[in-house]
């Protein structure tokens, strides 16, 4: 039955950009038509998602598939688990559609824009559902190419067609990869399906070139560290909903596919582990997110950086299931899926914030915003929300699957030796990370919704409507919802590790290892105490303010205490343009990593008494597109050039080619053999007289 | 329940103390006489009583960070041991709720100093953060290398081992771990050499550029939880370094007092002979402290 309503939900995703191809383009009943088919799919998928987590794995259906044989599609707590936020997410960012880019103001691309949202969501699903090769690649490539017409959907756009075809390339070549990792699986197990039962026999070396093809494959799509080339520019050029889904949600398929693949293969090395760990570490520690200028691109390299953290999870719970460690494994790998969830939700909330400012601004430029947290008071709270969970902090989500995450670093040192406490120093890293992302966080919200307006757009900013909101609430809701009971993630996490872990062993339950109960007692103590001091504090300052101050401000005050302008140290005329900027508040961190991150360029020192007059833009370049990438296929394409001798595009020169090539042909029919008849028996002679 | 009773006394009676001592040092070292001891009580109980002002650039992200500040602060005073006694939370892993309590309430307070849209504020916010990416690791190098000492994950466990006698091999690394954990308090408290909380000098500040528009009651509270903040990590370093224990309860719980107030002083002589480092160097004592805490840690693991 759970099978049942996720096919039936992804049919009707798929579908539901036929009313926007039936109606007229700027109709606003065609785009209302295609969010109530994605809302009502959503609300099926997600009802067969978590069904499908507590009940017994099921094959039920076949695919048929004349060429090569059928495919199953099946649905175990695996599946269910990273269902869940693909239509949370893909429900949630539709109806945030309706107010982000109404039909009647986009009829260019509102068509284009159902069709592609509805049969991403789809093929995200039915490549969670497949059990054969032939299925998953259908759903990965339905899924890539949806992403890439979404990512090009505003094509006047230079910007836009640049990183759409990025992505493209980025995306065929994981395609590419997974080809070749799906035929190594064929030789090996004789099949497509992807059963554990094939690979029992498997050799050492099979399994390592498989594994090591799925995480360059699916690291690809996840962004892992130096395979994140194509992420930011993508997330950064598409529709705010569909960033959402794409770094909330795509990204995780990549992590889903690494897992899955992993479930399939038998006798996992320690190595294998060590390598998922220090990839994550890596890919964590990854500050280009600080440098960024723009608000969406910015979102987006962070997303890289929680790729590493669910990747340091998955890391402890290989190393801790090869040093046979059940307690290590459970905590690593719930760490991971927990962070899956967490992610999924407070990027998309993130992601949404961001679209309701650019809407509201039509910039993503963070410098030329600030002080919208007054123009836009809910977008503001909500994304400061979304700030703290993301920044692990307690009393939200974040900060549970980062917990588990240490807890498994620190479980490492139980064991003597020094295998584990090597790993254990991932955790001063994931450290680092957490302060960073405070700093990255900081600078956002400051320098965005803090303050007084940079810029005429910002100042002129109103609240966007409440459809956007809703989602944004939605999303903002569950992450403190997990953040202060997160007792109630328990069966879900432990059925999704029991499905992983297959049915051999059994694995201890996640209740009895993490203290989840006392996280989430000290989120609602922090919540409560918090609330208490607000209230004393607020009537404190109310009650006195007034006393002291003349009626005429108070009318004027919120807080019934006197407004006077910031205090610039006497200064009497502070401008906004004089507040600290987002470039200036990361400088510092930045400066501490310029050896890796290379901004450019160092202003110009000002000489002399009447300085001209000097204009600074900083830059920090892309790490691998903008400094491996580029120059490397430059350098091909420079190398290459001796070849345009041949290809002049000239037809009579190319009938010449083909004559040529014609003579060669026909030569090799001339019996030249009977020409070197005489000295190949005279070899032939004296090979067989030698033995 | 007595002991949770007096713990969380100490923990809200005790801090300002604390500033009065190394106020009343520093005084002695400049040949003043100095304000009276119990001064930042009554400064912190005066500014409370006080009435506000506020710039018209903020919201209420300004207002709340004094608060999520002080709770932040308050519940890690929590679940850290005081001496003798044992902490009144404890459980498996919370060091990281502790760190984290820290990161929030810097989350919150660098975010309402960027709310008065000053660039002074934003100046000392940057550099917060900034720091905190050094003295971060630094502390979880302690933890790793408290929790491969102990083999345990709570703070209780960790920070009581000291008292019970430790190996005579963890004695070099310990050692180390105090030491970088000496400067870890010197910079999260904003003292000198990392900061110098006497000038008003904006310019050179981290701690006191972020509240340059707080006023009022709000100054009273970010006062009170920085003398709060220093409490809770001296008792930190206390239960590592000076494990001493009579064996009476009310005498160990007066031991643990005299002790904070010892090590305030220590902080006094060191702000009172030591220059404040130029901004662009304090990376440097962090990154010091950052290998004293790996070096214990690896000492430890072999």
């Amino acid at each position: 039955m759970p099978l049942e309503l996720v096919v039936a939900a992804s049919l009707l995703a798929a579908a539901s950009g036929l009313p926007a191809l039936a109606l007229p383009r700027r109709s606003p009943w065609a785009q209302r038509a295609s969010v109530l088919l994605i809302v009502l799919a959503s609300a099926a998928g997600l009802a067969g998602a978590f069904a499908g987590l507590f009940s017994v794995p099921s094959d039920a259906l076949i695919l048929p598939w004349p060429a090569i044989g059928d495919s199953f599609i099946g649905l175990d707590s695996l599946s269910s688990f990273f269902l869940v936020p693909v239509f949370l997410v893909g429900g949630l960012g539709a109806v945030y559609g309706l107010g982000y880019s109404p039909a009647a103001g986009n009829p260019r691309t509102g068509r284009r824009l159902a069709v592609f949202y509805g049969l991403l969501v789809a093929g995200m699903a039915l490549l969670l559902l497949a059990r054969g090769a032939f299925a998953f690649l259908l759903g990965w490539e339905t899924m890539a190419l949806s992403g890439f017409f979404l990512i090009g959907l505003e094509d006047q756009k230079n910007e836009s067609r640049s990183s759409s075809f990025v992505y493209l390339v980025a995306a065929h070549l994981s395609t590419l990869v997974l080809f070749g990792m799906f035929l190594l699986w064929r030789a090996a197990t004789g099949s497509f399906d992807l059963e554990r039962s094939g690979a029992a026999a498997m050799s050492l070396g099979v399994a390592g070139g498989i594994f090591l093809l799925a995480l360059l494959g699916f690291g690809l799509k996840a962004g892992i560290m130096p395979l994140h080339f194509w992420l930011p520019g993508a997330h950064a050029a598409a529709p705010s909903h569909v960033s959402a889904l794409l770094s909330g949600v795509v990204l995780k398929m990549g992590v889903y596919g690494i897992l899955r693949m992993l479930s399939l293969l038998p006798g996992i090395p320690a190595a294998w582990g060590a390598l998922v760990l220090v990839l994550g570490a890596t890919s964590a520690l990854f500050v280009f997110a600080l440098a960024q200028h723009d608000l969406k691109k910015l979102l987006a390299y962070h997303s890289v950086e929680n790729i590493g953290i669910i990747l340091m999870g998955l890391g402890i719970a290989l190393l801790g299931r090869s040093a046979g460690m059940s307690e290590l494994f459970v905590l690593g790998f719930a760490a991971c899926l927990l962070h899956v969830w967490n992610h999924s939700l407070f990027k998309s909330l993130l992601f949404l914030g961001a679209g309701s400012v650019v809407r509201a601004t039509g910039t993503r430029a963070i410098d030329r915003l600030g002080g919208l947290g007054k123009t836009m008071p809910w977008t503001a709270a909500l994304f400061i929300v979304g700030a703290v969970a993301i920044c692990g902090l307690p009393p939200l989500n974040g900060f549970v699957s980062e917990l588990l995450v240490y807890l498994g670093l620190f479980g490492g040192l139980a064991r003597d030796g020094a295998g584990l406490a090597l790993a254990a120093m991932a955790a001063p890293v994931l450290a680092m990370v957490g302060a960073l992302a405070v700093a990255c966080f900081v600078k956002v919200v400051g320098a965005a919704f803090l303050g007084s307006a940079r810029s005429r757009e910002a100042e002129e900013a109103t609240e966007s409507p409440a459809s956007m909101i809703v989602p944004i609430g939605a999303l903002a809701a569950l992450c403190a919802l997990i953040g202060l009971a997160p007792r109630l993630l328990v069966p879900v996490l432990d059925s999704a590790i029991a499905c992983w872990n297959g049915t051999g062993t059994g694995v201890p339950s996640l209740a009895g290892l993490a203290p989840l109960d006392q996280a989430g007692l000290a989120a609602m103590a922090l919540v409560v105490m918090a609330g208490i001091a607000a209230f004393l504090f607020s009537r404190g300052i109310r009650a006195r303010g007034e006393a002291k101050v003349s009626r005429g401000i108070r009318a004027r005050g919120e807080a019934k205490a006197p407004l006077r302008p910031t205090w610039d140290c006497g200064y009497a005329a502070p401008t906004s343009r004089m507040q600290y900027t987002s470039s200036s508040f990361a400088r510092g961190i930045v400066g501490m990593f310029s050896w890796f991150l290379r901004p450019s360029p160092e202003p110009r020192r000002i000489q002399g008494y009447f300085p001209e007059a000097e204009t600074l833009h900083s830059e920090v370049d892309e790490a691998i597109l903008d400094r491996v990438l580029r120059p490397a296929l430059r350098l091909l394409e420079r190398l290459s050039t001796w070849f345009h001798r041949f290809q002049q595009g000239l037809a009579q020169q190319y009938l010449l080619y083909m004559l040529l090539a014609l003579i060669v042909l026909i030569c090799t029919l001339v019996p030249a053999g009977g020409l070197l008849g005489l000295a190949k028996s005279a070899a032939g002679g004296a090979a067989g007289a030698s033995p | 329940m007595l002991d949770a009773l007096v713990h969380v006394l100490m923990l809200f009676l005790l801090p300002p103390l604390l500033f009065g001592v190394i106020g009343k040092v520093k005084a002695f070292f400049a040949g003043r006489k100095g304000p009276p001891l119990l001064q930042s009580y009554r400064d912190i109980s005066k500014l409370l009583g006080k009435g506000s002002v506020f710039s018209g650039t903020t919201s209420w992200v300004f207002r709340a960070g004094p608060i999520v500040a002080l709770v932040a602060v308050a519940v890690a005073g929590l679940l850290l041991p005081f001496g003798a006694s044992s902490a009144p939370v404890s459980f498996a892993g919370d060091m990281i709720l502790f760190a984290y309590l820290f990161a929030l309430s810097r989350f919150f307070t660098t975010a309402a100093a960027l709310d008065t849209g000053s660039a002074f504020e934003g100046m000392g916010a940057a550099r917060e953060v900034a720091f905190a990416c050094l003295s971060e690791p630094a502390l979880f190098f302690v933890f790793l290398a408290l929790s491969k000492l102990t083999r345990s994950l709570s703070l209780s466990d960790m920070l009581g081992a000291s008292a019970g006698g430790l190996p005579a091999a963890a004695m070099a690394p310990l050692v180390l771990l105090c030491l970088g954990l000496f400067v870890i308090i010197l910079a999260e408290t904003c003292r000198i050499p990392v900061d110098d909380p006497a000038t008003h000098l904006e310019l050179t500040m981290i701690h006191e550029a972020m509240i340059l528009d707080h006023s009022g009651p709000l100054l009273g509270l970010i006062e009170y939880s920085a003398s709060m903040k220093l409490l809770v990590l001296e008792s930190l370093l206390i239960s590592l370094a000076l494990p001493f224990r009579s064996g009476s309860a009310w005498l160990d719980r007066g031991l643990f007092a005299a002790e904070t107030l010892v090590l305030a002083a220590c902080i006094g002589v060191m702000e009172s002979v030591m220059a404040r480092l130029r901004m662009r160097r304090v990376p440097y004592l962090l990154t010091g402290a950052l290998l004293l805490g790996g070096s214990g840690f690896i000492l430890l693991v072999r």
